[in-house]
């Protein structure tokens, strides 16, 4: 599926890191085994880190400030681990940049997706895009906080998502 | 904005159009999901965490629906709408279950979007009644309305129910998590067998404060909750409690399902090093965003109807009279009633299980004659129980003796609450694809065999608990006697637990020795009974008999050659 961004398609501005490749010179989305290299690479194109699920964002504290993105990865949309590394990396680490969904999510996930602090998606599944602007549509009601600080109803913790 | 307490229902939180909007959009949502499988964009695999948010299980012989009853609260018109979907999507019964929800076992997939919807149209919703995610939050049954209540749980239960509800970093947990909330000094909500137990009273400044226990459960690897916190304050309630779910979001297993709970998480890490990453989560948050704040809890509260306690003087001595000419009905009041705060009033449990009957089940029929009653004499409130039974939470006394009149013509007047005839019990083989063997045919001779009230009320406290298999939905390991199905090569065998107690004193029962034949397991039940009998000293139940004798002295009779 192309690059998902509000809902809407987005042109895709970063390559990931070829294994066994050297980094390329423009945008480039590296594992973080390899974010040593990406961050010695000289000049000033924009560097983003792919991370596991069973990684503490916390060791990218260092390397944040010099990061545009970081992609999180859904191994199986059963796995929701990447929603806490993305509200950790928005409310402990306050990143500001991307977060990008990767791996197997499901659209029905999308709004819990936004929610937690990631902004664009790039699955693996071959969807229809219209399953998921649907999806971001579905809800006009929360219960709860999220890192989106959404305007409270005036209802117990409800808050309106648009 | 001024509030009628009047036009809200009595015990539950009201729904309003916003929460209506919501649930409306929920169904939408499902329908679709249903319609994406049915056309082949979701595979079941990927289609099967979807359902099971909505409640929707795939059993042995056909889907289960199972409905969501916020902490056991449920209005008389609710009660009618599970009676009227008994009728025309199952096939005329229900069954309480042991989380007081709803299940109902012989549901079609494309009939699910439009009971929801059903559902909806009277404020419910099957939401999170499976899945990996925080599941209903239960509560003491005699909430608001018992004598020994320091604080009515359901405002924080309402509040957790909602802050759980299609939460976005919780919905894909390790494994299911269940939040049990009691506001008494007597625990009648196992709140030590569940992922998170929270005990709450009120603070020093008026505001409620809450012990938080956690890892506790049953299951394969039974494991008693530990104190993780006492005394969080009100406000850092949802705070604490997202700092806790994130800690196991983030760590808990996800290689092996089925050590995959809290239990095993708090377990590998140790209590104090748990605590340690809870702690600092809690310390990163901004815990502005997640206040509780009282402004909040009150709005809440605000939408609580509240029942007008009015008596007559003479309500108690009306009662006390009714009892004393009428010694069938004296017992049902000693065994099936509960101390309320007001004087005038008293609490009632309805045994749904009567002599031979399957434990839980209920038919449309009775349904609609609780909601009957419960309008007559409850202010139309009716609470499911963790026992499987249902509670008329405010009753007064002087027209006690007439509801219970009532009851008995239909067949609903069993004076067997706490006793050995109030078993708990798992749906089993009968319908579960889980279960090694079937639970309910075991339950039905129990209690048939034990029948006699007399009999009952002179064995005394003894609570039965019954599981088809090691996932132990029939809470074996928390039973005074627990039961255990298990397959021995294609034949079911059952093996005994004594000791267990999710009460106060919780307590994991303990194996007293091999596995028996099913059909010897009633006999060998009846021969533990009666070894207790003559065991006991003067005032003690079951459990104390046990407690000072061990399992020994019982080994022997369960043992003994036919």
């Amino acid at each position: 599926m192309p690059l998902l961004e509000n809902g809407r398609i987005a042109e895709d501005r970063w390559v990931e890191a070829v294994e066994g490749a050297p980094l390329p010179d423009g945008a480039v989305i590296v594992p973080f085994a390899r974010l040593e290299e990406g961050l010695a690479r000289t000049g000033t194109a924009p560097l983003g880190v792919a991370i596991e699920p069973d990684m503490a964002v916390e060791q990218l504290r260092v390397a944040l400030p010099r990061l545009e993105l970081v992609a999180v990865t859904f191994g199986s949309f059963r796995d929701g681990r990447a929603f806490t590394q993305a509200r950790a990396l928005r409310e402990h680490l306050s990143f500001d940049g991307e977060i990008r969904a990767m791996g197997k999510p499901l659209p029905d996930q999308y709004e819990f997706m936004l929610r937690c602090g990631i902004t664009t998606v790039k699955t693996e599944r071959p969807e229809d895009v219209t399953v998921w602007q649907q999806a971001h549509e579905m809800f006009s009601v929360a219960y709860q906080p999220s890192t989106l600080h959404e305007r409270p109803q005036g209802l117990g913790l409800r808050r309106f998502l648009s | 904005m001024s509030t009628n307490t009047a036009t809200l229902p009595v015990g539950r939180y009201a729904y309003d159009q916003v929460d209506r909007t919501f649930l409306s959009q929920r169904v939408a949502q499902f329908r679709a999901q249903v319609n994406r499988r049915i056309a082949g964009d979701l595979s079941e695999d990927e289609f099967k965490p979807l359902r099971l948010m909505n409640g929707l299980y795939l059993q042995l012989h056909a889907y289960m629906l199972r409905v969501a009853i916020p902490y056991g609260m449920l209005g008389s018109d609710q009660m009618r709408e599970l009676a009227h979907i008994a009728r025309t999507y199952d096939r005329d019964y229900g069954h309480f279950t042991t989380r007081q929800n709803m299940q109902f076992n012989w549901i079609r997939l494309e009939d699910t979007p439009d009971i929801l919807q059903r559902l909806a149209d009277v404020d419910m919703h099957a939401i999170q009644t499976s899945g990996n995610c925080i599941r209903n939050v239960t509560c003491d049954e005699f909430a608001g309305a018992a004598a020994d209540e320091l604080l009515d749980p359901r405002i924080h239960a309402e509040i957790l129910r909602q802050w759980s509800t299609l939460h976005p970093e919780f919905s894909f947990l390790p494994r299911k998590f269940k939040i049990a909330i009691s506001g008494s000094p007597q625990d009648r909500v196992a709140a030590r067998f569940h992922d998170i137990g929270l005990v709450a009273r009120p603070g020093a400044q008026g505001r409620p404060v809450f012990d938080v226990f956690v890892g506790g459960g049953l299951g394969r690897t039974p494991v008693i909750g530990v104190l993780l916190r006492d005394n969080l304050p009100e406000e850092d309630l949802v705070a604490y409690l997202e700092a806790i779910v994130r800690v196991y979001n983030a760590y808990g297993r996800r290689d092996n399902m089925y050590k995959a709970r809290i239990k095993i998480l708090v377990q590998a890490l140790g209590v104090e090093t748990f605590r340690e990453k809870v702690d600092a989560e809690f310390a990163l948050m901004n815990r502005a965003d997640y206040r509780l704040d009282p402004a909040i809890v009150d709005g809440i509260r605000a939408r609580f109807g509240i029942p007008a306690l009015d008596a007559p003087a003479d309500a108690a001595d009306t009662l006390a009279a009714a009892r004393r000419t009428d010694a069938r009905f004296d017992r049902w009041v000693r065994t099936n009633t509960h101390p309320h705060r007001h004087e005038g009033f008293i609490s009632v449990v309805i045994s749904v299980k009567p002599d031979g009957g399957i434990p839980g089940d209920v038919t449309a029929d009775q349904m609609d004659l609780i909601a009957d009653l419960a309008d007559g004499w409850s202010f139309g409130e009716i609470r499911v129980t963790h026992m499987q039974n249902v509670v008329l939470g405010h009753v007064r006394k002087d027209r006690l003796h007439e509801l219970w009149q009532k009851l008995v013509a239909a067949g609903l007047g069993t004076p067997n609450i706490g006793l050995i005839g109030d078993i708990i019990a798992c749906p089993g083989l009968d319908y579960c694809s889980l279960a090694n063997a079937r639970s309910i045919p075991i339950a039905q001779k129990l209690s048939a065999r034990f029948a006699d009230p007399e009999l009952q009320e002179n064995i005394g406290k003894l609570h039965i608990n019954i599981s088809g298999c090691i996932n132990a939905c029939g809470h074996h390991h928390a039973g005074h006697i627990g039961i255990l199905g298990v397959d021995k090569r294609g034949e079911e065998f059952f093996q005994l637990t004594l000791g267990g107690s999710a009460s106060n004193d919780v307590a994991i029962g303990q194996i007293i020795g091999p596995a028996l034949p099913e059909d010897e397991t009633v006999d060998a039940i009846a021969r533990l009974v009666d070894a207790y009998l003559v065991l006991r000293n003067e005032g003690e139940e079951f459990i104390d008999t046990y407690r000072r004798l061990g399992a020994a002295s019982f080994k022997d009779a369960v043992y003994a050659p036919a």
